[in-house]
């Protein structure tokens, strides 16, 4: 025939859209959310990243306010503050402001948490501070109150301002009283001020300099210096220029370096979980695909009449592709709303860190900009459209004549699938976790995951046959069984389709739990080591002086107790302040005293030893057996004899035995002390004694929490800061058992012809059912056993690649062999359950029409 | 950046002169009638009273024969704090300055000013002798008897040398200044009218050499002003025959004298004192400033009364806009400006014009 081609009007194309979709609408829908729940997720999570990063910047920005430079404490002992004019005059410095800074809170007695210091106390100097931090000052109107004010009114040592969130946390109202505890002291103000709404929500509470240093015990210490630069000054060179008369106790803080190091702080997180969205849009693509594939693979013989009737190929990739843009589309705006609800929602749950822990008190806005919107929006499109590519060139590569009269698996059941994609995709997943991080973060393991999922995708033909083969003729004595086999057999690419969704759902599933039961094991076996003994006390300020430290030792009725004391430490001005953690510790058997890993290094008799935590030996790039400077008084040198496993420290500890640290420093005051309650002593009874064996005013101020309750704690904490983790696998498993019943269903609705085929040789109604629940069975067994493998390589590349490289620790690998199990028989069941079901709607058709339907 | 900085500005000023209040609080020294003035002692400070200033002005003059006008302020204040605090940063003593310079090439008055809290030798006031620093400003006075100043602004910079030629003139009763009908509304004050400068300032970033005549006063006092007082004029002229004339009043709100006082200086030492009948000021111009609103009379008539009869004074400012806001750094807002009369020169200060001024 040469009669012309006519392109098949869009008119017609619209109205085949559409019946399929009326025909179909539940796999339409859930093709959409797949897309919608890959595409909320990821742009919720891009969403609280954005706003926390801002927070974080502004917490950052409010803190500094527009200091050009900072000079800061090692410790909170804070500097001589005749240093203070010495930078003043240094040449380049235009102005400098002298602050007092101290972690408080409100109210009296000891602490509710022993995460203290959502408060900080500022003592500035405001004459100073209006040129160089004047976003730290109250506005005139409220300084100057109503009326005959005193020009004392600004230097009194009673008056406190507060900023906006402080004033919320305080419940109190211009002109009450607020008491406020920093450095073990309880000291009342009168409300006089609320400084101007900043961008940041940090609690800040503003004295005059001299009233904080003296009603907080602070006299002729600073904790901080900022500075203006002279215009025209070069920042580099009066840098250099601090940094040659710094004492070992003080750093330089540019700006930038403080960004730098809430960037480090957070970077890691932020990336590891922007990584999960994106593999969560990835497994929606993947649910796309395989929903496409199955519509593609149904509407075979629909397909192959339009090219009969004049349909070019072109016109057919484009239908098919319009389909799949069209999903996309509605996905990927229903995704946009839902993330955006999540968003909110979560912020407004956990905070701005996702219950990390890393910004306190801090509720950030929400940040919504165009071009992310933009951006999630078009993955996810480009995804439903990618996903529909395949199905969609698969199509229009047949050839209508076999076409018009086949249905199924067009690729013939002899031709073994090809390992070879799938293992070469595997093997370069494997080179990439090799790689080290890229700028800190773990780009190449998630490169390595991304990889080894495509591997696991691509090879799961080959892999479905080589799972089955060991099966191949034990259905003999049973003809459900053996159909149920023949075909999945004959029917590689089908099943292959069927299982791609699946795989990735559990691989990912997989990974994500043996990563988090890792974790949460290796942290439950770390806090028995860092927390040991009954009942922990502590006292703020400065803390237990040897005297009371022998008296409570000395105390009747208190089983074994040592003191500890635990400081921030600035080891480089680009990172956050390290903890130096002084406890004692035998140097002959370290192990007792802190849960090491690693070798050990024999300490040279004339060096002191410490014992860094791993992610202070990976920050700083230390190892067993060398030596660094501290910054304490005089800038000891000291031995690396040691790394132990820390959770609890991200920017890294340094442990110290006590009688070194005292010998060091000249300190012997402990604030902490660990009891093991001797059998038949109850935690209240030791309360007691201590309190007892201290003077009344400083027992007051003791807290006592048993070491059980802080485990307990800490491991609610660890829960709740991977309760997105927690939602997003379950999010992962609805998907993919969704996607499995979506698949099935479609799979066997479309398999009428073959059903009647099979009741005309004489299958039973019975027996086909059976077959179907085998399939779907074995089809899901196949997954979760391909998924289960895939999972496990993906976990070790979290656990050792992705983790260390991150968040710079370590753990042991655990398995959770419940979550396994109960994802195994989910997966059957549901593979089992929704074969059964839609063979029996297929069934009902009659038989014999469906055989002549054929023709 | 600015405007919070003019915003924190204006609380200081509030702080910092419109609050001491009509009584000493107790704790400040007292100014008496006969108390004796020495020197060197008393150029220094006198961190007893609630506030002192020193207050150099002159009128300068270019290699190209332009006249410029430059005041250079150095201000002290104590406060009421608590004296048991021991920490270095007790806010105790609080030091202000504020410079200006008259240039009626820019129109206007350039002025910038400092302010801190005493101590650690970035601000201090010595009590030996006149040694007043903050940051990089400084009023001193060295051991040869002559004065130096040094101002750096972004604007502007001086760099002068001021020399006593004639003797130090004590006002009122022998350095006993009364300024209201109390007599503890009083200070104690002293000038130096006619002090030879040289030296340098700097303009738009070039340094002209400058030479002129300058008029230094310096007055402590613990309690100033009448509580009805809103703010004083002040003139102080350097005569071309040698002699000085000082003349102030102290206004209420309608614009009445409450008080004056002043003195008339013969090139040879002579010094006849005026009081309340001696002294009157006539408005002939009144300028507005276009950014405080302020209404100030800069063209003037002075009127004394002496024993060799009336005298007048025509006085003209050198131009209208010498208005000096430094209520960013913890000052008044205020009229400070150079002023021409038939045979001589001087500087009127006019306060309270915007902002009720309460010493």
């Amino acid at each position: 025939m040469t009669a012309e081609r006519r392109p098949i009007s869009y008119a017609a194309l619209a109205w085949m859209t559409l019946g399929e979709w009326r025909a179909h609408p539940g796999r339409v829908v859930i093709a959409a959310l797949a897309i919608a729940i890959g595409v909320a997720l990821g742009f919720a999570v891009h969403l609280i990243n954005a706003s926390a990063q801002s927070e974080l910047a502004r917490a950052v920005r409010t803190l500094n306010a527009d200091a050009d430079l900072q000079v800061r404490a090692t410790t909170p002992l804070g500097f001589d503050e005749q240093l203070y004019p010495r930078l003043a005059q240094l040449p380049g410095v235009a102005a400098a402001s002298p602050v007092v800074a101290l972690p408080a809170r409100f109210g009296t007695g000891p602490s509710r948490s022993f995460d203290s210091g959502v408060l900080t106390v500022l003592g500035l100097d405001p004459l100073r501070a209006i040129a160089v931090t004047p976003t730290l000052l109250a506005p005139p109107s409220q300084a100057a109150g109503e009326g005959g004010l005193q020009p004392e009114s600004v230097f009194d040592p009673n008056r406190v301002t507060l900023s906006r969130a402080a004033l919320k946390a305080s419940g109190a109202k211009i002109g009450d009283r607020v008491v406020i505890t920093a450095a073990g002291r309880s000291e009342s103000f009168v409300l006089a001020g609320v400084l101007p709404p900043g961008p940041s929500e940090q609690q800040i509470a503003v004295l005059d300099i001299a009233a904080a240093q003296w009603r907080f015990g602070s006299l002729g210490r600073l904790q901080r210096i900022d500075l203006k630069i002279a215009p025209g000054a070069d920042l580099g060179r009066v840098e250099a220029g601090l940094r040659a008369i710094l004492p070992s106790n003080a750093q330089v803080v540019t700006a930038r370096s403080e960004a730098r190091q809430g960037d480090n702080l957070t970077k890691a997180y932020r990336v590891n979980l922007e990584m999960l969205a994106l593999v969560a849009l990835l497994t929606g693509g993947f649910l796309v695909y395989s929903a496409q594939a199955l519509s593609v693979a149904r509407r075979r013989p629909q397909f192959a009449l339009l090219r009969v009737l004049g349909l070019e190929r072109r016109g057919l990739l484009a239908q098919v592709l319009v389909e799949g843009g069209l999903l996309g589309v509605v996905g990927a705006l229903l995704g946009l709303g839902l993330g955006l609800a999540i968003a909110v929602a979560t912020l407004r749950v956990l905070g701005g860190d996702l219950g990390g822990g890393f910004f306190r008190g801090a509720a950030p806005d929400l940040l919504v900009q165009p071009a992310p919107v933009l951006v999630f929006f078009g993955l996810g499109l480009v995804a439903a459209i990618v996903g529909s590519l395949l199905p969609a060139l698969e199509a229009a590569r047949a050839q209508p004549g076999i076409a018009l009269k086949n249905l199924g698996d067009h690729r013939d059941p002899d031709t073994r699938p090809s390992a070879l994609w799938g293992l070469g995709l595997l093997a370069a997943g494997g080179l990439a976790a090799s790689l080290p991080a890229w700028d800190g973060v773990p780009v190449f393991g998630y490169l390595s995951i991304g990889l080894i999922l495509a591997g696991g995708v691509a090879a799961m033909p080959w892999l479905a046959r080589l799972l089955l083969s060991p099966l191949q003729g034990a259905g003999r004595g049973n003809i459900a069984v053996d159909l149920a086999l023949k075909r999945l057999w004959g029917a590689p690419g089908q099943a292959a389709v069927a299982l791609c969704g699946i795989v990735a759902s559990v691989s990912l599933m997989v990974a994500m739990g043996v990563m988090v039961v890792s974790l949460r094991g290796s942290v439950e076996d770390w806090l028995g080591d860092i927390l040991p003994g009954d009942l922990l006390f502590r006292v703020e300020g400065d803390g237990f002086d040897p005297a009371q430290q022998a008296r409570i030792a000395a105390a009747s009725g208190l089983g074994p107790v040592f003191f500890q004391k635990s400081a921030p430490l600035r080891l480089s001005p680009n990172l956050p302040p390290a903890i130096l953690v002084v406890r004692p510790i035998d140097q002959a058997a370290p192990a007792k005293s802190l849960p090491l890993i690693g070798r050990t290094a024999d300490i040279p008799a004339d060096v002191t030893p410490v014992w860094l935590s791993e992610p202070a030996a990976r920050l700083y790039g230390r190892k067993v057996g060398e030596r660094m400077v501290l910054p304490l008084p005089g800038g000891p040198e000291v031995f690396v004899a040691g790394i132990w496993r820390d959770y609890a420290r991200q920017a890294g500890a340094v442990a110290i035995d006590d009688k070194a640290y005292t010998r060091l420093t000249g300190d012997a005051l402990r604030t902490e002390a660990l009891l093991t309650l001797p059998s038949g002593q109850t935690p209240g009874g030791a309360a007691r004694a201590v309190r007892a064996a201290l003077p009344p005013d400083l027992a007051g101020q003791v807290q006592f929490v048993e070491t059980r309750q802080m485990r307990a704690g800490a491991l609610k904490l660890f829960d709740s800061s991977f309760a997105l983790t927690y939602a997003l696998e379950a999010i992962a498993i609805a998907v993919g058992l969704a996607g499995v019943a979506a698949t099935f269903s479609a799979q066997t609705l479309a398999r009428t012809k073959e059903f009647g085929m099979l009741r005309h040789v004489g299958v039973l109604r019975r027996q086909i059912i059976g077959m179907l629940a085998t399939e779907g069975a074995l089809l899901g067994a196949v997954g979760v056993v391909a998924g289960l493998g895939l999972g496990l390589m993906m976990s070790q590349v979290l656990i050792h690649v992705v983790n260390p490289q991150s968040f710079h620790w370590t753990m042991d690998t655990r398995l959770p062999l419940g979550l396994f199990a109960s994802l195994a028989g989910a997966l059957i069941a549901a593979g089992a359950i929704t074969a059964v079901l839609a063979g029996g709607r297929a069934l009902s058709t009659d038989a014999v029409r469906a055989v002549r339907e054929d023709w | 950046m600015r405007s919070a900085l003019r915003l924190a500005g204006l609380c200081l000023v509030a702080l910092l002169l419109i609050a001491a209040g009509p009584t000493a609080a107790p704790g400040f020294s007292a100014v008496r009638p006969g108390a004796p003035i020495t020197f060197p002692r008393d150029h220094g400070a006198h961190p007893g009273y609630r506030t002192e200033w020193w207050y150099v002005t002159g009128w300068l003059k270019t290699p190209d024969g332009q006249d410029v006008g430059f005041q250079v302020t150095f201000f002290r204040s104590r406060l009421a704090t608590d004296a048991r605090n021991p920490s270095a940063f007790s806010p105790t003593q609080v030091l202000f300055a504020h410079a200006g310079l008259s240039d009626p090439k820019a129109g206007r008055l350039l002025h910038d000013g400092r302010i801190a809290r005493q101590g650690f030798g970035l601000a201090e006031a010595s009590v030996r002798d006149t040694d007043v620093v903050i940051d990089d400003w400084r009023l001193r006075r060295r051991a040869d008897g002559r004065f130096v100043a040094q101002v750096t602004t972004q604007a502007f910079g001086l760099d002068l040398m001021l020399t006593p030629i004639q003797p130090i003139l004590l006002q009122g009763e022998s350095g006993f200044s009364r300024k209201g009908a109390k007599l503890t509304q009083a200070s104690h004050y002293y000038s130096l009218p006619h002090m030879r400068v040289s030296g340098v300032i700097v303009r738009g970033g070039r340094r002209v050499q400058v030479t002129g005549e300058a008029w230094m006063d310096h007055e402590w006092s613990s309690t100033l002003l009448d509580s009805q007082a809103v703010g004083w004029d002040w003139v102080g002229l350097n005569l071309d025959d040698g002699s000085a004339v000082t003349a102030f009043q102290v206004r209420d709100r309608t614009g009445r004298a409450l008080w004056a006082g002043g003195s008339l200086r013969s090139r040879g030492g002579t010094s006849e004192r005026l009081g309340p009948g001696d002294i009157s000021f006539t408005t002939e111009r009144v300028w507005r400033s276009p950014r405080t609103g302020g209404r100030y009379p800069v063209q003037r008539s002075l009127s004394l009364r002496t024993t060799a009869g009336e005298r007048r004074f025509r006085l003209t400012p050198l131009f209208d806009d010498q208005e000096l806001d430094s209520r960013r750094t913890g000052g008044p807002v205020y009229w400070e400006g150079a002023v021409r009369t038939e045979g001589g020169r001087g500087y009127l200060e006019l306060t309270g014009y915007v902002v009720p001024l309460r010493l």
